[in-house]
């Protein structure tokens, strides 16, 4: 009995783990483009929907593997990235932020309805790569694709920590973050350096765009609508602005569904999630990493 | 006593406005050139209108960015739902408004009390949270019957019964605006801080506008419900709340002139662009964009459709303040 509740247990902080690193990519995105320019990107859900169709057409066209088809996911969610940020966002930079939000849903809008009208909005089966292989680790199943996600995920993460911190671009968001005049004062480049914070964040939806085909097996137009708003949740949760924070929130919702789910209330998860929102936003108005970290991206 | 008298030529100005409008109505009605189609064009338009200016009164007058309209509407729709099939009278209906309006209140007060401590995106998050919240609720509830929703509602809200809400809320919202409460929440908009040294409780004042724009939001709620005849919890999901932010910014946030002429303007279109299928929302998204980018204020602005101005015109030295 002790030993099949720690199973379920172990079974359910996998799941949510998997589940988690999807939401932890999201929510970099999420949490970069806040720190910089203020704007919750509504659009960024759907770059995600866009990098799980570019995977679905090349594995299945150009048959590439799957290596290919996560790093040309994650070029085509970073042009697609700086497009949306030069040709709309751009020019509200100095608009109130409402408007800039309501730009960002029109373009939502905008990928969803128009991918809608050019493939149809029925589900398709994402091709399964990588064949998977179920283990067996002390009575908990873990499968290679969920490994793979967590692996890949961590690997993303621990990149993109790297840049922020030890490259001169990642210098330069971390200075925009702080003060954008201050830091076009000493000479960095505004627009290069946000067009950058976008390529970052959007590839790292590409990315989960494909890892949740592999592991849902099916994408659809509208598919980045609800991830993306969780994902925002998510970055809120850690603190918006901090790269681990998003991390941690991202795992931590992911948990929280699973756990919620796994304890037979799988109709109330949603709710789970927006009622521990609200109780981290009224203890930590500024997320759990919010305060600790100054330094924002 | 001079204050009535100056306002009295304004008030008789809307009201002329309002009674003409709804007779210029009917007798199009009557001439068969407004048929069912622009009649159910207008009800939407008229249920959007309540909407926007309610949340244009929180967003654009008490500055709280609330994204959850779409939750305290769903309390309205239900509540009317649930007992218009259950008596099936003018009266039920009427009944079932209040309710709905009472029950808005009180979750309008349990989310806005914790939830207004926060500001800006982290208010709207919260709030967009709430409204998911309570459109779970409903979701999983017996009475609501469930996710399927509730079918065969028995239809009340008829375009004269709309028209007069639509004429009676704008008339609260408007003079709720312009009244000692509305300067109180414009002052806590522009500064939080200042106004609360001016003796303004902005907590309250806050959580007056967020009840008010709940209040009214379940109305239009119970409207719809009655109206369309079927319901269901995927109406009133996220995007529901963010269709009537989009008339609200389209308009100009601060300007209830602005929620009316978005409003129509956004109905007029949906209808126009019925014919396009799937290319309707691409149409509508990209329109969106497009007006965001060249007028990133609104339509209006933050202006106002006022009498005063048009009959006092430049001379505003002689103007008795209101």
């Amino acid at each position: 009995m002790e030993a099949s509740t720690l199973q379920t247990f172990f079974q359910q902080l996998i799941n949510g783990l998997s589940l988690g690193s999807i939401y932890a990519l999201l929510a970099l995105g999420y949490t970069m483009v806040y720190g910089i320019i203020k704007l919750i990107n509504f659009a960024h859900g759907d770059i995600y929907m866009l990098g799980a169709f570019w995977g679905y057409y090349v594995i299945n066209f150009w048959h590439f593997n799957f290596l290919f088809a996560l790093l040309s996911a994650m070029l085509v969610g970073a042009v697609a990235g700086v497009i949306i940020e030069y040709f709309a966002y751009r020019p509200l930079r100095h608009a109130p932020r409402i408007t800039a939000l309501i730009t960002a849903i029109g373009v939502s809008f905008l990928l969803e309805n128009g991918m809608s009208y050019l493939y149809g909005s029925t589900p398709r089966d994402f091709p399964q790569i990588i064949e998977p292989v179920n283990y067996h680790v002390f009575g908990v199943l873990i499968s290679n694709i969920q490994i793979l996600i967590l692996v890949t995920a961590c690997l993303l993460m621990v990149i993109l920590q790297v840049i922020i911190k030890k490259t001169k671009m990642g210098k330069a968001m971390r200075a925009v973050s702080v003060d954008p005049d201050a830091a076009e004062l000493v000479g960095i480049n505004l627009n290069r350096t946000i067009s950058f914070t976008f390529a970052l964040g959007s590839s790292m939806a590409g990315a989960a765009g494909v890892l949740i085909g592999l592991y849902y097996n099916s994408i659809d137009p509208l598919m980045g609508m609800t991830p993306g708003i969780k994902a925002f949740v998510a970055a809120v949760v850690g603190g918006i602005g901090s790269v681990p924070g998003a991390s941690i929130g991202g795992f931590l919702i992911g948990l929280l569904e699973t756990l919620v789910q796994s304890v037979g209330l799988s109709a109330y998860k949603d709710a789970a999630v927006y009622f521990v929102l609200i109780v981290i936003l009224l203890v930590l108005p500024a997320g759990i990493f919010g305060k600790n970290i100054k330094e924002k991206v | 006593m001079t204050i009535l008298k100056a306002n009295f030529k304004y008030n008789v100005s809307w009201l002329i406005i309002m009674v003409a409008g709804f007779y210029l109505m009917n007798t199009l009605m009557l001439m068969g050139i407004i048929d069912s189609f622009i009649e159910n064009m207008l009800v939407v338009i008229g249920i959007n209108i309540i909407l926007a200016t309610g949340l244009n009164l929180v967003i654009g007058f008490a500055g709280q960015f609330s994204l959850g309209h779409a939750g305290f509407m769903a309390i309205g729709a239900y509540a009317t739902a649930i007992i218009t099939t259950n008596s099936a009278t003018a009266g039920g209906f009427y009944t079932s408004i209040v309710v709905g309006v009472i029950i808005a209140i009180i979750a309008a007060i349990i989310v806005g009390v914790p939830t207004l401590r926060l500001r800006g995106d982290y208010l709207a998050i919260a709030t967009m949270g709430a409204a998911e919240i309570i459109r779970i609720i409903i979701n999983n509830l017996q009475i609501t019957n469930g996710p399927s929703g509730m079918f065969n509602i028995p239809q009340f809200a008829t375009w004269p019964v709309v028209y007069i809400m639509v004429c009676v809320t704008t008339i609260l919202i408007a003079n709720f605006v312009r009244s000692r409460a509305g300067r109180a929440i414009k002052s806590v908009r522009e500064d939080e801080i200042a106004a609360e040294s001016a003796g303004i409780n902005t907590t309250n004042w806050k959580l007056a506008a967020f009840v008010f724009g709940a209040a009214t939001a379940a109305i239009a709620g119970s409207l719809d419900a009655s109206y369309l005849q079927t319901i269901a919890p995927t109406n009133f999901g996220i995007m529901e709340s963010i269709s009537i932010l989009i008339i609200v910014v389209l308009g100009g946030v601060g300007s209830l002139t602005g929620s009316v002429v978005a409003a129509v303007v956004l109905g007029i279109l949906d209808t126009a662009l019925q014919n396009f299928g799937t290319l309707r929302m691409v149409i509508y998204a990209a329109a969106l964009i497009l007006i965001m980018i060249f007028k990133p204020t609104g339509l209006l602005g933050s202006h106002e459709l006022s009498f005063k101005h048009l009959f006092s015109g430049t001379k505003r030295k002689g103007r008795v303040r209101s």
